[in-house]
């Protein structure tokens, strides 16, 4: 218990030593003694005071250079900023939703393995939301910049969107993001704050509480991510339109809050916060995840496309026709190798999975994927013709990541590094790749 | 059961006849502790074989015999024992390579296929589109890819496993049948160069193992 106090440097020594008096104890030892596991696990279960500060430092340094230069780029170029921020605002928020499912759907199956991963979600969700209500707000602001083909005047003119205006209208549009992000940051903040609950009274039925949320939560976020892309991207081409487009962007969600699930879980595992919880298994089955969904994305990609390329209807090409001009379409490439034909052939290999620079490397390379993804998705309406890369683009997307970050880090500090007196621990504990 | 003596070669045999027999002399040397020399008589020992009633009895038992340098044995459960491939100390499966071999034969023969009926032999044009599409025929490429892969999962487990395989002399054990009920059954191959009747049943017995017995190839 007396980590917090303790630097980094001697908690570490105390955390190799610590292993080798439960290292030959039995199964059935362990399960009796899992009630006090932090005790009898590894010495540290919380970040020290030196790794919080670091970590605090790094997020902060990030937003600060997020700050200068979003602002810079704001002052350059507002409506090019516009547009660079709503990327970096969605590539944020599906990290944070992504997690979100991945909580919700833990508890939906009941899942004994993922107990300590589980808590980084929390961290991930549960920092992220609740940011993104506050990140959205430049996002309401430029709102008649980005998607001023339906809020603009001529809007009224425009027989399809006479007909769409039922649905798309500003009015409905505020009102839907506050209900999208209120219900997001609610469901995470208490799927957070129950766990974090059963740290301290042990108390099981919380379990159960969570199980039981779970499946309404599930709907809840099914139907608020898929409405929230619609409003939030797909309305920036409002004549077009895709029912499989909500599920790509989840793709991408999925894909982007593993990865960084991966780096969380190694950076702690190497922090040595995680001995005998989490092991080389649970990042093996995180790498699984990551390559299900990593083939699950090319899988969706390709539904959405085979159907317009099919069908050839002048109203649903134009999406592919945009993102195949000029050098948009070195970016459709890049995003069909780099999304996944790289991926998907690096990270086929058992060896590759639970190699930890290999799937380091992988997550860091997904998350990159993830941003130039929504590049491709929202990029184009201001781009028109050729995709043109600029240092705003960086600007939109860390002011976001860095808030995002330190939001992460605020999390993270707050308490333990994995559930402590979940029921399941001991099974996640004995986790085994066959 | 049909006699064809013509037949009747080696490893060709009449399985249950054989099992019988050897089942009889098990059984008769189980009851009472014979000593190795009565073993001896009885023809060419395939393997000894030793019950165990536990899971982590196995897996002491394997562990055991790994670090005693056996490389051939093998171990026989009611239901999968999590652990136990590493206590035996078995290498990773070639089957994933197999998988991989399977998948790309498929998807090779399917872009081949697609271009030569649409390209080459039959070119059509339909809606207009390029003769060898090849958008419309990715579904195809995916689903032989996973067909062929599924084929070499099915049959390249068989390959590894020698199926199918009609008689084994491990299933001559008296209590062989208890080992897809409630016992965990070793058997350590007479081939194995570490192999030695008498030291081999002595470990046996020190891990704890029931009705230790030889089981003639």
């Amino acid at each position: 218990m007396s980590s917090k106090s303790g630097s980094g440097k001697t908690s570490k020594g105390a955390a190799a030593t610590k292993p080798e008096a439960d290292a030959p104890e039995p199964a059935e030892a362990r399960k009796a003694k899992k009630s006090e596991a932090g005790a009898a696990l590894g010495s540290s279960f919380k970040l020290s005071s030196e790794q919080s500060g670091k970590l605090m430092r790094v997020a902060g340094i990030v937003a600060g250079i997020g700050l200068v230069l979003g602002g810079a780029g704001f002052a350059s170029d507002s409506k090019r900023f516009a547009f660079s921020y709503l990327v970096g605002f969605v590539w944020l928020a599906t990290i944070g939703l992504g997690a979100l499912f991945f909580v919700i759907v833990q508890h939906l199956v009941r899942a004994g393995w993922s107990v300590s991963p589980r808590r980084h979600l929390e961290w991930l969700s549960s920092g992220i939301l609740p940011a993104c209500a506050v990140l959205f707000v430049p996002v309401a602001v430029f709102a008649h910049t980005l998607y001023h083909h339906w809020m603009g005047e001529h809007a009224a003119h425009d027989e399809l969107l006479r007909k769409k205006a039922a649905y798309l209208n500003p009015g409905f549009f505020y009102g839907r993001a506050v209900v999208f992000l209120v219900l997001w940051a609610g469901i995470s903040l208490w799927f957070a704050r129950t766990s974090r609950k059963q740290d301290e009274t042990g108390d099981r039925s919380l379990s159960q509480k969570m199980q039981l949320a779970s499946a309404p939560s599930m709907l809840v976020f099914g139907l608020s991510l898929t409405f929230a892309a619609f409003d939030w991207i797909m309305s920036l081409t409002p004549h077009w339109y895709s029912t499989i487009f909500g599920v790509y962007v989840f793709a991408g969600a999925a894909t982007s809050s593993l990865s960084a699930l991966v780096l969380v879980t190694i950076a702690l595992q190497k922090a040595g916060l995680l001995k005998g919880v989490s092991t080389v298994e649970h990042r093996h089955d995180i790498g699984k995840l990551l390559f299900g969904f990593t083939v699950f994305w090319a899988y969706i990609a390709f539904s959405q496309f085979i159907l317009i390329w099919y069908a050839n209807l002048p109203e649903e090409t134009v999406y592919y026709r945009d993102r195949s001009a000029g050098s948009w379409m070195v970016v459709s490439l890049a995003l069909l190798f780099g999304h996944f034909i790289i991926p998907f052939l690096g990270l086929i290999a058992r060896t590759a999975k639970r190699n930890i620079t290999v799937l380091a490397g992988f997550a860091v390379w997904m998350l990159v994927m993830h941003w130039l993804d929504l590049y491709w998705m929202i990029m184009p309406t201001l781009d028109v013709g050729d995709a043109h890369f600029s240092w705003i683009d960086l600007g939109g997307l860390l002011l976001p990541a860095g808030v995002g970050a330190v939001a992460v880090a605020r999390a993270a500090t707050g308490g333990a590094t994995y559930p402590l007196k979940d029921p399941r621990l001991a099974e996640s504990m004995r986790l085994e790749n066959a | 059961m049909p006699r064809e003596p013509e037949r009747n070669k080696k490893g060709d045999r009449p399985a249950v006849d054989a099992g019988h027999a050897a089942a009889k002399a098990m059984s008769e040397a189980a009851v009472e502790p014979t000593t190795s020399s009565t073993e001896a008589d009885s023809g060419e020992v395939f393997a000894l074989m030793g019950r165990f009633e536990s899971p982590a009895e196995i897996t002491h038992a394997c562990e055991a015999l790994r670090d005693a340098g056996y490389k051939h044995f093998d171990a026989h459960t009611p239901f999968a024992v999590h652990g136990l491939e590493k206590a035996m100390g078995l290498p990773p499966s070639r089957l994933p390579f197999i998988v991989l071999g399977g998948g790309i034969t498929g998807l090779v023969s399917a872009i081949s296929f697609a271009y030569w009926s649409q390209a080459v032999d039959y070119p059509l044009v339909i809606g207009g589109k390029l003769a060898f599409s090849f958008q419309a025929f990715i579904p195809i490429f995916f689903e032989l890819t996973v067909l062929f892969a599924a084929f070499a999962t099915f049959f390249g487990m068989w390959g590894l496993n020698r199926l199918p395989t009609f008689f084994h002399p491990v299933h001559t054990y008296p209590s062989f049948h208890r080992a897809s009920d409630d016992s965990f059954i070793v058997s350590v191959e007479a081939r194995d160069p570490k192999f030695d009747m008498t030291k081999t049943r002595e470990l046996l017995e020190k891990l704890g193992a029931r009705e230790i017995g030889a089981v003639e190839a």
